[in-house]
């Protein structure tokens, strides 16, 4: 087993009070509008772990994801990896720790390289080893992920979008990274690829040891994959705990309603009706207080004034407090 | 074989809203000939929702255009019946064709802001259909459009048919096309993955609101998707498509509690199910991948990668009745549907 993983810290992701603003707009006559797309979001992901990260469209799953890859620097706050802040280590060395996912395999492999260039790139560019051993890494690497020898000299066009899926695992993997972001990875595939890519994903996570943070809109996917999930609305995370305490024990009225319209293939069921009203207001005149209670169907009074803290759910006395096993939720009812 | 008979049977007792039998889609391309359609048979009760299902170039698509008329120029249609409430599609002219389509059949697609027309407001556009096809005043139109707006839940009707597509959330916009879709009250919409761009909240919303009218008004909706869970939720009756062909018909109930094709009960075991696959778990995926369909596919299209298959599987499989209504096109339809009784099968065959 090579696990890169550097085992002096069981944390191999930590944000600190994260955010990203952005300014929109702005000119001669009209004013800048401020949009806060990730708002003091604090979250602990475990070595070896899966953290699902859900969401509806727009509530920043994918800017956070792309300051823990270095492509937008935040506002404020920190990413520790493996323990270490990021905030001034360069593109590089980062790379080293944490490699992307994206969802379209269309437009995320270049298409006039071979296979073979694609996957090696990474090493290339870090000057690891000699040509014929990098040819080596990628074959090896090729043959992990269950693509056939002859793929290394194929161009993008020429496959499939699970095989194109498996050359952008290939790819990550490489450098044997300890975190992955994936970043909606089976959303553009078909229901029986779909099925395929998880459980490599899956069977890849234990031969490296590696750590996920799973971004997805899909919950019966992040159910299926995920130890630990965190529920994000308008930039902030408002509900976080293990797969088990979500999806069986959901506390925020957002997270409720989110699991209430997955829909599982049970004929009859009907579709439910979640009451939710309208969709999420506007980012950049984010509502009062709790940022969900326009839609909320248990909002009181209260709710437009005050903003609600992510704190720890109160756990029975029989039960483990460790802080790794603690559910939080933000919401004056919970 | 008397599965087609047993098909027309069903079939019989009240004439269906649509009636397709062998229609077939041929597409040139730089290769050769591309199969898009090979053969589909099925039909649209009045006043029901039948949900198309398959994955990604199954053909399903292809099949809602043909029936709309929209099929690209250079493509071939061929059918042996295309009836749509006693109309002939396929000898149709395109004056009378235009005068259906809008009036009595309406599409709703999966991306609304390419669909809607981003240089006219809305009202604009939500009544064109109907001045177009019925003799109504400005004022009717504006006051049948106002009223489906609120209907499809949209606040502030008024102002929003002053606006145009990009001020509106892609919700809304899907909402618009739905209002749009029902203007003239047609008697079919076909909804082409009307809510695979949106948001899961926005979906059950969006689902909800489809059922609600299509039982208020008694339209008939073909639902093409590729999300079983949608389909378990929301049909009455279901056709899977896979390769250019439907491969089983059978009601909702019929289908998800005994899937009767190696296909669809491949599909069902390989979406992760709360309660049904263990979390962490390997999914049961389906090995390899959809075949060409530029060359002639011969025998079974999903043989090769079938775990059931043998040499039967290289001729081409009759459509077999496993129940009332619930046609499967597969050698071995009998034992799938009723595992235990295998020996009685095998005596029959």
């Amino acid at each position: 087993m090579s696990s890169a993983a550097n085992p002096r810290d069981p944390l191999a992701l930590e944000l600190c009070s994260l955010s990203k603003t952005f300014k929109l707009g702005g000119g001669m006559l009209h004013k800048s509008q401020t949009l806060k797309a990730v708002n003091d979001v604090s979250l602990r992901v475990p070595r070896g772990q899966v953290m699902g990260l859900v969401g509806e469209s727009g509530c920043g799953k994918s800017t956070l994801a792309k300051m823990l890859l270095g492509l937008t620097k935040p506002s404020s706050g920190d990413v520790l990896i493996n323990g270490k802040a990021i905030v001034n280590a360069n593109q590089k060395a980062l790379a080293r720790h944490i490699q992307p996912i994206f969802q379209d395999p269309y437009s995320s492999l270049n298409p006039r390289q071979r296979i073979a260039q694609i996957v090696g790139l990474p090493l290339r560019i870090h000057a690891i080893g000699t040509p014929k051993e990098q040819a080596l890494k990628v074959e090896e690497m090729l043959d992990m992920v269950g693509l056939p020898k002859r793929a290394a000299q194929q161009y993008p066009g020429q496959m499939s979008g699970g095989q194109r899926q498996r050359v952008a695992i290939a790819r990550a993997l490489i450098m044997r990274p300890d975190l992955v972001i994936c970043d909606e990875p089976t959303s553009a595939l078909d229901v029986s690829v779909q099925a395929q890519i998880l459980n490599l994903l899956l069977d890849l996570k234990d031969e490296f040891g590696l750590t996920y943070l799973f971004i997805s809109h899909d919950l019966a996917v992040v159910e299926h994959l995920a130890d630990r999930l965190a529920v994000m609305y308008l930039g902030r995370i408002v509900e976080e705990g293990t797969r088990e305490q979500i999806f069986n024990a959901p506390r925020h009225p957002y997270t409720q309603a989110l699991l209430a319209s997955a829909l599982t293939p049970e004929p009859g069921l009907g579709v439910p009706d979640i009451g939710l009203g309208a969709g999420q207001p506007d980012p950049t005149q984010p509502p009062s207080g709790c940022a969900f209670h326009p839609r909320c169907p248990v909002a009181k009074p209260q709710c437009s004034q005050q903003s609600p803290a992510l704190s720890a759910i109160a756990q029975g006395a029989t039960q483990a407090t460790h802080q790794s096993s603690q559910a939080r939720v933000a919401c004056h009812f919970a | 074989m008397s599965n087609l008979s047993t098909a027309e049977r069903s079939a019989a007792p009240t004439s269906p809203l649509l009636t397709v039998k062998q229609l077939r889609v041929d597409l040139p391309v730089a290769k050769g000939t591309l199969h898009a359609v090979r053969g589909i048979d099925f039909h649209v009760e009045r006043g029901e929702m039948l949900c198309l299902v398959g994955e990604s170039g199954c053909g399903k698509s292809m099949t809602s255009l043909a029936l709309m008329g929209l099929l690209p120029g250079k493509a071939q249609i061929n059918a042996d019946c295309l009836n749509f409430d006693g109309v002939n599609l396929l000898t149709v002219s395109e004056r009378e064709r235009s005068n259906l389509r809008g009036a009595r059949m309406a599409m709703i697609f999966q991306e609304p802001m390419t669909a809607l027309n981003p240089a006219y407001t809305l009202g604009n556009q939500l009544c064109e259909a109907l001045l177009r096809h019925q003799r109504v005043s400005r004022k009717a139109a504006h006051d049948r459009a106002l009223y489906l707006l609120e209907r499809v839940g949209i606040s502030a009707a008024e102002e929003r048919m002053r606006q145009y597509p990009h001020q509106l959330s892609g919700g809304l916009r899907q909402r618009v096309m739905i209002a749009m879709a029902l203007m003239c009250e047609p008697d079919l919409i076909i909804a082409d993955e009307p809510t695979t761009a949106l948001d899961v909240t926005i979906q059950a919303q969006i689902l909800h609101l489809l059922r609600d009218l299509q039982q208020e008004f008694g339209t008939a909706i073909i639902f093409i998707t590729h999300d079983l869970g949608v389909v378990a939720r929301i049909a009455d009756r279901v056709a899977v498509m896979y390769a250019g062909e439907v491969i089983e018909t059978a009601s909702a109930q019929a289908l998800f509690n005994a899937p009767s094709h190696p296909y669809t009960q491949g599909l069902l075991r390989c979406i992760p199910t709360p309660g049904k696959t263990l979390p962490g778990s390997r999914l049961q995926a389906i090995p390899g991948v959809v075949p060409s369909l530029i060359d002639k596919v011969e025998g079974c299209a999903f043989c090769n990668r079938c775990d059931q298959a043998d040499e039967r599987c290289y001729s081409t499989p009759p459509l077999q009745t496993v129940a009332e209504g619930h046609l499967s096109r597969c050698h071995f339809a009998h034992q799938l549907a009723n595992p235990a009784n295998l020996n009685a099968q095998e005596v029959t065959l």
